[in-house]
């Protein structure tokens, strides 16, 4: 756990008020700063140094996506060429269709390196937007890792731990 | 559900990435999108309650808080792949989980504090009945975290 000594007790309590229900009302911030037990000026000088240090990486809305329109999406793990890793992930995370492009570690049997999360309105639209980005960066091997089931999607709770 | 309004697409186009960090942050989007406070409120509430608003969050940087993260792969026998999700989805670092399709059917994500609490965790989990192989997909590099869709 010694990492985690760098975050200060404030820090803790202003991640668990922050990763709650955000307030809509006029002064949510004030709300949180309560709950921590501090002014607003100081919850919201510690937010800012939290941005500058960028342990909040971003602060704003979640969107259902099924509701607003994108109704599929898949994971595709590409086999990328380790020469050519850092290229091809620069290029996929352009696209606009993609949300999420990581650089992962292989197994044995499993030799795919670069995730990304495609998203589209149908399977015929992903497997499209798939098809384009395999012919932009001539990377074909892949698989197409198609949601059957969503058990859990939820958002971290961090500093819950007893 | 009711079809989101020219207002509504511009509101949550602007509230995606941008929350401000200030006393009245709602007053603040309200001037760029040139209405009153109370207007934004209303119907961000609305949103939320028809469903197109998920949540506003905070997305923290996971690794600066001190936590580690990796995606988990599963291989899970067919008759046991609802009660090893289920199991699965009562670990508190285990965000996402998912059945795919694909011969490693089951696919969670997992934070947790430390390297060795992430060992101990998914030696339970290898040890569940019905799984049959685990990769432990740890990244590498994030090139792209951004769930953000424009809303036309």
């Amino acid at each position: 756990m010694e990492k985690c000594q760098e975050i200060d007790e404030l820090d803790r309590k202003i991640v668990r008020a922050l990763q709650g229900d955000f307030p809509l009302v006029a002064e949510p911030y004030k709300v949180m700063a309560e709950q921590c037990g501090i002014s607003e000026e100081e919850f919201l000088a510690r937010v800012e140094v939290m941005r500058a240090e960028k342990k909040i990486r971003k602060m704003g809305a979640v969107l259902r996506h099924r509701e607003v329109g994108f109704k599929a999406n898949v994971l595709v793990a590409w086999e990328v060429p380790a020469e050519r890793l850092d290229e091809v992930a620069r290029q996929m995370a352009e696209s606009p269709h993609v949300s999420h492009c990581y650089d992962r570690n292989t197994a044995p049997d499993w030799p795919y390196n670069l995730y990304t999360m495609v998203h589209g309105t149908s399977r015929e639209d992903c497997e499209e937007i798939v098809e384009g980005l395999a012919a932009e960066t001539g990377i074909t091997n892949r698989t197409m890792l198609y949601t059957k089931k969503e058990w859990k999607k939820t958002s971290m709770r961090y500093f819950t731990e007893a | 559900m009711q079809a989101l309004t020219t207002f509504d697409k511009a509101l949550l186009n602007l509230l995606q990435g941008n929350l401000p960090v200030c006393s009245r942050p709602f007053q603040k989007l309200a001037e760029e999108l040139g209405t009153e406070e109370s207007v934004v409120l209303e119907r961000l509430k609305a949103l939320k309650e028809e469903g197109y608003l998920r949540r506003i969050g905070t997305f923290f940087n996971s690794s600066r808080l001190g936590y580690e993260g990796t995606l988990v792969a599963l291989r899970v026998r067919e008759d046991r792949v609802e009660q090893v999700a289920k199991a699965i989805n009562t670990l508190a670092g285990a965000t996402h989980n998912y059945e795919r399709e694909g011969g490693y059917n089951l696919w969670f994500t997992l934070l947790t504090p430390s390297s060795e609490v992430e060992s101990a965790i998914l030696a339970r989990v290898r040890a569940l009945d019905g799984v049959e192989s685990m990769l432990n997909l740890r990244a590498n590099r994030k090139y792209k975290i951004n769930v953000q869709f424009k809303l036309a």
